[in-house]
């Protein structure tokens, strides 16, 4: 078929939609659910920028199809923060520490990033986080700030 | 770089989905975890009819233990695979090659049948499967067959899988006590296509003398390469550095990799013995350390 | 009272960009909106017969199709681009030819290289716009193609435009000394050929335009991901013919530039023209795969070196004659061609010096300048050859750099050539003997040559290497700003400038927030977008800080003066018995009585209530243009050591070290951050990075899996360390910092890597330094030794 009806959690908010079966998640949360804080940087699934969390997993958005997502659930760096602006530990962090300089790729890096901290707990090596997030490219900070913020989220966040 | 349209077909069951591909097989293409497929369509290098996504398909999915050998379903995704208590203990070279899997992210959608599938010499899946000696176990509406990687892998992104036949599950041979394994790789970046790779076991008996060498080597020729001479060379040998050094580039005229711009032929080609000695030493120091012993 | 200036104060930036609320263009939604998609050419050169876009203009969801003849008579072509052309005293000097080669907005009777937009569809949604670009026919008759710039200077080239006569664009020559005398005095003269390779910038967000125009009052809104919105608007009005006033063109948060945000694109010509013309608001985002074919690229320079040097490494005299390969357009005049000229000395004193600089033309994407924009070729140019004479003549690299060092008793020293903004090019200030030592000492130069001894006998390769660099930062012509302070006491700061990831909101707020003895949240600064000054500039060249910061220091003194005028008047008396911190203005020998910024702004309005003097304007607000004397020199030293796997070819930085001098710093942490940020595209320069075109112009790298972007894993964390000799040039003292991070790289890395092969004496002259290519290198020095052995 080349419509599908979907059923996706988004951000904890269950969403049914008739879309494209052709339509990648990336475009779907972007045009259809106006959620432009996951950023489209590459389509090919190199880049890194739309990622966020299905089922509680990091994946590219921009390589997956919306329809494959139904009945799933997935989070987007507008899950972060709480509804008064608050930040989350790790944007806290990112923050403080000027992990980020144009802020293109950030969403993509804090979902990788919150995926990572709840599979790692214990802090984690300098060479554990860069493999962590070597599927996200940045081009402006030259990652070692947002290696300094990884760990400094650990830290936050107990 | 959008995707065409293509009409979605998602099966709940293994029958179902042998179904749609005796319907549509040849207008259609099986979506797995995706992660090659949408590339090619969001750059419109592939325009199918239809897409079979076996997502849902539980049958294809999860690890059991067998005497021999874990099986593996094709819906199996590179990150249940890293994360398996089991297939760390009984097959440790799968957990340490899969690392080498692009990135989180790739791992987590990417499975292990998709890789099979594509059929890309460098990637790290069909290596480790022919080093392993492992079957493919392929299944259309009419018949199931088992097919060693040999018969499997037919050239760059080219198989033996016809358009009403899926991968129904992997076979990887478990990792004999006495043996030592490794998995060397060299990608221009972390997490890039390899420019070579190395899979080996080696099994030493108790006076350190190699009785089994099973070896392939990724990206190296169109289809994962097993240097047979290679290893009836190092089978009988005790192991020291100049037989090591001399069995890497044993068989190193028989490879032609492709060159492309991160590696030329003849450098793809060298690179290759480099990666086989230190695959050779690190497995045989892990046979003797017993890290499976 | 607290100063900001020189603190780390956070950013402003951060809390809507961590939130996912920024607003990247791509993230505007416009009711109505139609969305394009462009047909680009498949081939490098090659002639258009017929274009059939019958098919795609029927096809469900599609508004219009436009070709070239579309456009014609209502959109002229690119020229030269004014802002780059130079100033009399230059040319007179330097006697330049430059030859006009217009480049149309749309392909016209034939495409010059792969990627050349042909054909625009709009649609419904994206989708649909590229179902559609399938559609369109296109019966092309190919050309033969040119892609080295040394095939494209010879008499039988194929030409690119014809009216040129030949693929040579520019030709200029710069003379200092006398070279002939000083190569009749050397004791050494060495010759070689040193390349750098084309790369792209390639920020993370693409280029997208949305345009939106309203009949009712002829205004058009623009919004571009852009580095110089004022610069788009400009061109927009020339060559649409539309009043500039009627314009709005806004750079909303762009997501990074590097440079190749910097030139104005036929699309933020055609979408607007096109929104006008359909009157329905349209959206163009580019992809990534037209990004790195039609987003312009950059560098692609080879030098044919000749260097003079005494017994001793003291450098004589120095000639080069240097191709830019700019690809199939050149609308930048001189300005990396230049910009390599003048700083390929460096900070050395080389009084004989004789360069040719010729721009061609080929069958690639137009070149624009990228971070560094000539600085890293002739860095890498100059600092290959320190080594190379260290060779030469077994001397240590240090030791042949400390020789031909501008001495800190040099200083103001006189480079003998002008900047290419017309000034007598001068470089102010700094000590580069003590910053190289600084640096050496970070690294613990002398404990690594003895471990350097004791790892070679274990058959491990470790170097060093080190590279210098200045180079002319915060270029005018000026910038403006625009303060002024609102009914409820908050300071508003307007600037010309245009961020994309610079932290302008931050860095601007601290210099307007110690002018008037404020905490910078109580200023908000506003930045890429026409509407808040009539003119500005924008952001590039490592000027931001420099320009904007000044011209907002200028501003905000200006309102200051005024303010303090007013509370005179307010508590009357003069104005040397006040004094303002604090948001407020005091009575000096009597602080309990003050009047505060709110109070002044609501007692500047006009009417009968105004206390501002008579004979100045009423209003809370200034407007001030800095105009810059000439550039200032930044400066520094990027140390690098890695490891070398003999076996295998690739190249471990194992520490990376910059000391730099940036004048006054305004937020340590911003500067650091673009420190670091520069290194690492630097080291992609270096290691990885390279836009590779086949034989007949197909681009081979035209995606992120062949043209390859450095990740966590291969960007080590930078150690700095910090020299601050404060500008002359402007009032805060800047200097800029934005591009110093990415010119040293490769030369650094280079020369760590010659080093660490030193028995072998393997010469690296061109980039990237790929495994395959440095471990044929190895092998042929392996070879060569055995041969003499």
């Amino acid at each position: 078929m080349s419509y599908s009806n979907v059923k996706i959690k988004v951000n904890g908010k269950v969403i049914e939609k008739e879309i494209e079966s052709r339509w990648l998640l990336s475009d779907f949360l972007r045009d259809k659910l106006g959620l432009t804080g996951t950023h489209v940087g590459c389509e090919h699934g190199v880049c890194g920028a739309c990622t966020v969390l299905l089922n509680g997993e990091p994946v590219r958005s921009c390589l997956m199809l919306a329809v494959q997502a139904d009945g799933l659930e997935v989070e987007t760096v507008e899950s972060l923060a709480e509804e008064d602006g608050t930040f989350h530990p790790i944007q806290q962090a990112f923050a403080n520490n000027h992990a980020l300089q144009c802020g293109f790729c950030t969403p993509g890096f804090l979902m990788s990033v919150k995926n990572f901290m709840e599979t790692h707990p214990d802090l984690p090596t300098d060479d554990e986080i860069r493999e962590a997030i070597s599927g996200n490219l940045c081009r402006c900070t030259g990652y070692s700030n947002i290696i300094k913020a990884v760990k400094e989220a650990y830290v936050l966040k107990c | 770089m959008k995707p065409p349209k293509f009409s979605y077909l998602r099966p709940n069951n293994l029958r179902e989905a042998l179904d749609m591909l005796a319907e549509y097989g040849e207008d259609a293409k099986i979506m797995s975890g995706g992660q090659s497929l949408i590339p090619l369509l969001n750059m419109r290098l592939s325009t199918p009819g239809y897409i079979i996504d076996i997502g849902r398909v539980a049958e294809l999915k999860g690890i059991r233990e067998e005497e021999d050998a874990l099986v593996i379903g094709g819906m199996t995704r590179h990150v249940d695979v890293e994360k398996s208590a089991l297939v760390q203990e009984k097959c440790p070279l799968l957990t340490e090659g899969i690392r080498w899997v692009g990135h989180n992210q790739i791992r987590s959608r990417g499975t292990i049948g998709g890789s099979i599938a594509h059929a890309d010499p460098s990637a790290e899946l069909p290596c480790m499967l022919t080093a392993l000696r492992g079957e493919i176990v392929v299944v259309s509406s009419e018949e199931e067959m088992t097919l060693s990687p040999e018969e499997f892998f037919l050239s760059y992104l080219l198989t033996t899988l016809e358009p009403n036949q899926l991968i129904k599950e992997i076979r990887f041979p478990k990792i004999k006590q006495g043996s030592g394994f490794a998995f060397e790789e060299v990608a221009r970046r972390h997490g890039d296509f390899a420019l070579v790779e190395v899979a080996s076991v080696i099994e030493l008996n108790h006076n350190g003398t190699i009785v089994d060498a099973k070896i392939a080597l990724g990206g190296a020729n169109s289809v994962p390469f097993i240097p047979e001479a290679t290893e009836e060379f190092l089978i009988g040998k005790k192991p020291n550095d100049s037989i090591l050094k001399e069995a890497a580039v044993l068989q190193l005229d028989e490879l032609d990799p492709e060159g492309d711009i991160h590696g030329s032929k003849e450098y793809r080609r060298y690179l290759t013995g480099v990666l086989l000695e230190r695959a050779l030493n690190k497995a045989i120091e892990r046979a003797w350390g017993g890290v499976i012993v | 009272m607290k100063q900001f200036v020189g603190q780390n104060v956070k950013r402003k930036e951060d809390h809507r960009l961590l939130t996912g609320s920024g607003k990247f263009v791509a993230d505007i939604r416009i009711e109505n909106m139609v969305e394009a998609a462009i047909l680009r050419s498949p081939y490098a050169h090659a002639r258009i017969k017929n274009i059939d876009v019958s098919q795609a203009k029927n096809h469900e969801g599609v508004l219009d199709v436009i070709i070239s003849d579309d456009l014609e008579g209502n959109v002229k072509p690119f020229t030269e681009f004014v802002e780059f052309t130079l100033p009399p005293q230059l040319e007179a000097d330097i006697k330049p030819i430059i030859k006009q080669n217009p480049e149309p907005m749309l392909a016209q009777h034939k495409v010059t290289f792969v990627g050349q937009a042909v054909a625009i569809v709009l649609a419904e949604d994206r989708y649909i716009a590229e179902d559609a670009l399938g559609l369109i026919k296109v019966s092309y008759e190919p050309l033969p193609v040119v892609t080295d710039p040394y095939e494209t200077i010879k008499d039988d080239a194929p030409v690119i435009h014809p009216h040129l006569g030949n693929n040579i664009q520019s030709h200029f020559e710069v003379k200092v000394g006398n070279i002939d005398h000083a190569f009749s005095q050397a004791n050494h003269i060495l010759k070689t050929r040193i390349k750098t390779p084309r790369v792209s910038g390639n920020p993370l967000e693409t280029r997208g335009v949305i345009a939106e125009y309203q009949e009712r009052n002829q205004q058009l809104d623009v919004w571009s991901s852009t580095q110089v919105p004022f610069m788009v608007r400009s061109y927009l009005s020339k060559l649409v013919g539309l009043v500039e006033g009627n314009i709005r063109v806004v750079a909303p948060d762009v997501g990074g530039g590097f440079g190749p945000k910097c030139a104005v694109y036929p699309e933020e010509i055609i979408i607007p023209y096109l929104a006008m013309k359909y009157k329905r608001p349209v959206k163009w985002i580019e992809d990534r795969l037209e990004h790195m074919q039609s987003t312009r690229h950059s560098r692609d320079q080879v030098h044919d070196v000749e260097v003079a040097f005494r017994n001793d490494g003291t450098i004589l005299g120095l000639k080069d004659q240097f191709l830019l390969d700019n690809g199939a357009h050149n609308s930048f005049a001189l300005c990396c061609a230049y910009n390599s000229a003048a700083h390929l000395r460096g900070m050395y004193h080389i009084p004989n010096y004789d360069i040719t600089g010729r721009i061609v033309l080929t069958n690639k994407t137009p070149n624009v300048p990228y971070r560094g924009a000539g600085r890293p070729e002739a860095v890498y140019v100059m600092d290959r050859i320190i080594y190379m004479i260290a060779d030469k003549l077994n001397l240590d690299p240090v030791e042949v750099s400390m020789r031909n060092f501008v001495r800190p008793e040099q200083m103001p020293y006189e480079t003998g050539i002008f900047y290419r903004d017309g000034a007598n090019m001068v470089l102010e200030n700094g000590d580069y003997v003590k910053s190289l030592q600084q640096a050496m000492k970070i690294a613990g130069y002398e404990e690594f040559r003895q471990q350097q001894e004791e790892t070679r006998k274990n058959n491990k390769n470790i170097g060093i290497g080190f590279s210098s660099y200045i180079e002319g930062t915060g270029i005018g012509p000026f910038e403006g700003a625009a303060v002024k302070v609102d009914s409820t006491g908050h300071i508003l700061v307007g600037v010309g400038s245009s961020p994309h990831g610079q932290s302008h909101e931050t860095t601007l707020s601290q210099i307007c927030a110690d002018v008037f003895g404020v905490n910078p949240e109580q200023v908000s600064v506003r930045a890429g977008d026409t509407s808040l000054l009539p003119y500005g500039v924008g952001t590039f060249a490592s000027r931001g800080a420099v320009t904007a910061g000044s011209a907002v220091h200028g501003a905000s003194k200006q309102l200051r003066e005024k303010f303090l005028l007013i509370a005179g008047e307010m508590l009357g008396v003069t104005i040397d018995e006040l004094e303002m911190h604090s948001g407020k203005v005091y009575l000096k020998h009597s602080p309990s009585q003050f009047v505060t910024l709110q109070e002044i702004a609501q007692a500047a309005k006009p009417g009968p209530r105004c206390k501002v003097p008579k004979g100045i304007e009423p209003g809370a607000s200034a407007t001030y243009y800095f105009v810059p004397p000439t550039v200032t020199f930044s400066s520094g030293f990027h140390v690098a050591v890695v490891e070398v796997d003999k076996e295998t070819g690739f190249v471990d930085i194992l520490r990376y070290i910059v000391v730099h001098d940036c004048g006054r710093v305004i937020n340590p942490k911003i500067v650091d951050g673009q420190i670091q940020g520069g290194v690492a595209q630097g080291i992609g320069g270096a290691l990885y990075e390279e836009i590779i075109y086949d034989k007949n112009g197909q681009l081979v790298t035209g995606t992120y899996m062949d043209y390859l972007i450095p990740t966590a894993m291969e960007v080590p964390e930078v150690e700095m360390g910090h020299q601050e000799f404060l500008s002359p040039h402007n009032p805060i003292g800047i200097k800029g910092v934005g591009e110093g991070g990415a010119i040293s790289p490769p030369a650094a890395i280079a020369n760590a890597v010659c080093d660490a092969m030193r028995p072998l004496k393997i010469e690296i002259n061109s980039l990237p330094i790929s495994p395959n290519k440095l471990r044929s290198l190895i092998e042929e020095a392996e070879n060569a030794e055995s041969v003499l052995k």
